[in-house]
């Protein structure tokens, strides 16, 4: 008995990954087996390579693969259960750990810059500050767009457009009307938000995934309108020269006058570097605080009851248009100050950096993260953008690495790393965060 | 406003769903304290007609009056601003948020000033809910999802409240229970109610009139224990006896 069952689960394995095998060399055949390439030895000619092993590595790893899980995983009557998640945050972490986590990373960001000085030398340190500049930055555009994609549920793919408004409004004041970082600040965030409401307004009536291929759209157009409107924007060459900002009116510059010399110290370029860090530092930690405090208020609630519902909300007599206009305004605020950091930052931005693969990182950073979790979006950008700097020695399997990773989280913490939700009022002082372990039904 | 006025008053709502006439000149009047059930079969349009009142969709002819004011072409949020409030069919709750935030929400048009003392009102109605208000919505079972509906639609201090399908889906004892939580806030409160049900005895035994819908238009209407006796109607909506 025990020995036929045994038997008809190899046979259904192997027929299964036969199906598979076959179905992966049709497939590589043309996809692996025939490549073009240009001979360099005869001209420019071009020829066609076969490479039939690489097609049978690939049909027999796949064989080999959907076999193995076939008789360890699915086609066993006991799966064994991947307890791999217990190596992640439980989706019902409690309170506790998720404050030590909060102030542990808070801690860590607010000495960071100091301790890799101590360390590393002001030379040696200068990439890793560097590479934290970059993942602040990534922080505060995923809780920008957490505003939008995990309070609002808006889907928005086209999140980079006001990133872009954002650092253009500043790199193209300061061109032109010579104004200061700390004055354009505001304005590009108010030319963000101003251009998520004419964005918003006509589409916001769309659902899902509607929404999302109008917001994409958008994105590309203000990208390819800045790469085309050569006078005003520079088109493909972008703008270069963009005013550094300075602290409180003191230029970091060598010589009379600069930072380094008023404080009486020796003129260091990491100074910059360092101010930058906590300049965005202060603005992520901005952007985190007034989404907190709106989530408590009836604005935010509001939010997360569209996301929910959104007929039950307009039988409730919210008026949802308004409602999204605010998320989509704010959100893009957020974006606008984080673009026009971005500028100051580089010194120089074309509209090669506003592309949609930014939109789908930051994107990826706040489901990965899990909607509308604040310490999600962290850990994600921590994970994704970090990560994905210090795989750059493996050039070639970075994306594959990546793609991996994202895979293996989804499948496991398929609400994202942070799933609860932490209520936003409570009426007892023991309120917990509500595992989504607990509510799968009727919500997918 | 006399007391011969009703409160709502739908005249010849005709709705379409693109090509396709739902309603064919409805009329229909609820007047204040009272509670009015609409009954029929599934696909009668009682729904439709419920949610032409709320302003999605709009009826194309006809006319929704609403304490002698027009609004059959106001936005769905002004009308539910007016104090009119609905628990829509399948119950809508926020699956996610809390009990305490879902009954956030259901007040939060009318401001907060008297929310602590609307929350224990809702309480007091319905028990379980406070001991539940730190449980998510979606954690409820069938019955409470639905008290937290009509909870959450009291929260707005409505004159009016629109009930689709309370009872649908549940064990017969808990429709008992909402129903009389229905009884006691028409009594009480003088809420005045507007209820569509396939439950036919139970919303008519409940009812001061009741309407009977088929396929678009009302075919008989009358006071909840007259259209009770009526044969045409048990043998149409009472098959199988009271349950």
């Amino acid at each position: 008995m025990q020995a036929r069952q045994k038997d008809s689960l190899l046979v259904a394995s192997v027929k299964d990954s036969l199906g598979a095998a076959v179905i992966t060399f049709a497939l590589a055949c043309v996809m692996v087996g025939l490549r073009v390439d240009v001979a360099s030895g005869r001209g420019a000619e071009l020829f066609l390579e076969h490479r039939w092993l690489a097609v049978a590595v690939a049909v027999l790893i796949v064989f080999a693969g959907r076999l193995a899980m076939n008789i360890f995983f699915w086609k066993r009557e006991d799966p064994p259960s991947l307890n791999l998640s217990g190596l992640m945050p439980k989706g019902g972490l409690g309170a506790n750990s998720s404050n030590i986590i909060k102030y542990g990373l808070l801690g860590l960001a607010v000495v960071l810059p100091f301790v890799l000085m101590f360390w590393l030398g002001a030379r040696g340190s200068r990439q890793y500050i560097d590479l934290a500049i970059l993942v602040l930055t990534y922080v505060m555009l995923g809780w920008g767009l957490n505003i939008v994609v995990g309070l609002a549920g808006l889907l928005d793919l086209g999140y980079v457009a006001f990133y872009a408004v954002g650092a253009y409004s500043y790199a193209l004041l300061a061109h032109y009307f010579g104004f200061s970082f700390w004055l354009c600040l505001p304005l590009a965030g108010i030319l963000a938000a101003f251009w998520g409401i004419i964005l918003g307004f006509p589409v916001l009536r769309l659902r899902g995934d509607y929404l999302a291929i109008v917001t994409l759209a958008f994105g590309e157009i203000i990208r390819v309108v800045l790469l085309n409107w050569y006078q005003f924007t520079g088109g493909p060459d972008g703008l270069s020269g963009i005013p550094r900002p300075s602290f409180f009116g003191l230029e970091f510059s060598r010589g009379e006058g600069g930072f380094a010399s008023f404080f009486g110290l020796d003129y260091s370029s990491i100074h910059r570097i360092i101010f930058l860090y906590y300049l965005i530092f202060a603005m992520a930690l901005f952007t985190n605080f007034v989404t907190m405090r709106l989530r408590r208020m009836p604005i935010g609630r509001a939010w997360e009851a569209l996301r929910e519902d959104e007929i039950a909300c307009r039988a409730l007599g919210i008026n949802t248009t308004n409602t999204k206009l605010t998320a989509f305004a704010l959100g893009a605020m957020f974006a606008g100050f984080a673009g026009s950091f971005f500028a100051t930052r580089q010194g120089f931005i074309s509209p090669e950096s506003f592309t949609f693969l930014e939109s789908a990182i930051i994107l990826a950073i706040v489901v990965l993260g899990g909607l509308g979790s604040q310490i999600g979006v962290v850990i994600a950008a921590i994970v994704m953008i970090g990560g994905f700097e210090f795989f750059r020695e493996f050039e070639e399997y970075r994306m594959l690495v990546f793609g991996m990773i994202m895979v293996v989280i989804m499948v496991w913490k398929p609400r994202g790393l942070i799933s609860s939700r932490t209520p936003s009022v409570a009426l007892s002082k023991n309120a917990k965060g509500i595992s989504a372990d607990l509510v799968q039904e009727g919500h997918g | 406003m006399s007391a011969q006025q009703p409160l709502l008053s739908i005249r010849g709502v005709q709705t379409f769903y693109g090509k396709i006439q739902a309603l064919h000149g409805v009329d229909l009047d609820v007047y204040e304290g009272e509670i009015v059930t609409l009954i029929g079969a599934n696909g009668a349009g009682k729904s439709t007609l419920m949610m032409t009142v709320c302003g999605t969709p709009q009826a194309r002819n006809g006319s929704v009056t609403y304490c002698g004011e027009d609004i059959t072409y106001k936005p769905t949020y002004e009308i539910m601003r007016t104090g009119i409030a609905q628990s829509p069919e399948g119950r809508r709750i926020f699956p996610r948020m809390t009990v305490l935030e879902n009954l956030m929400m259901g007040g939060m048009v009318a401001g907060n000033e008297h929310f602590e003392e609307d929350l224990r009102r809702a309480f007091e109605l319905f028990p379980r809910l406070k001991e539940r208000q730190q449980q998510r919505g979606g954690t409820l079972s069938g019955g409470e999802q639905q008290m937290l509906a009509i909870a959450r639609a009291l929260m707005s201090r409505p004159r009016l409240l629109l009930l689709d399908e309370p009872s649908l889906g549940l064990a017969p004892i808990i429709v008992a229970q909402i129903f009389d939580a229905i009884r006691e806030l028409n009594r009480t409160d003088g809420l005045t109610v507007f209820l569509v049900e396939q439950n036919a005895y139970h919303a008519l035994k409940l009812a001061h009139r009741g309407y009977v819908m088929v396929n678009g238009t009302i075919t008989m209407t009358g006071t909840g224990k007259e259209l009770l006796s009526r044969e045409e109607v048990k043998a149409a909506y009472l098959e199988g006896g009271a349950h």
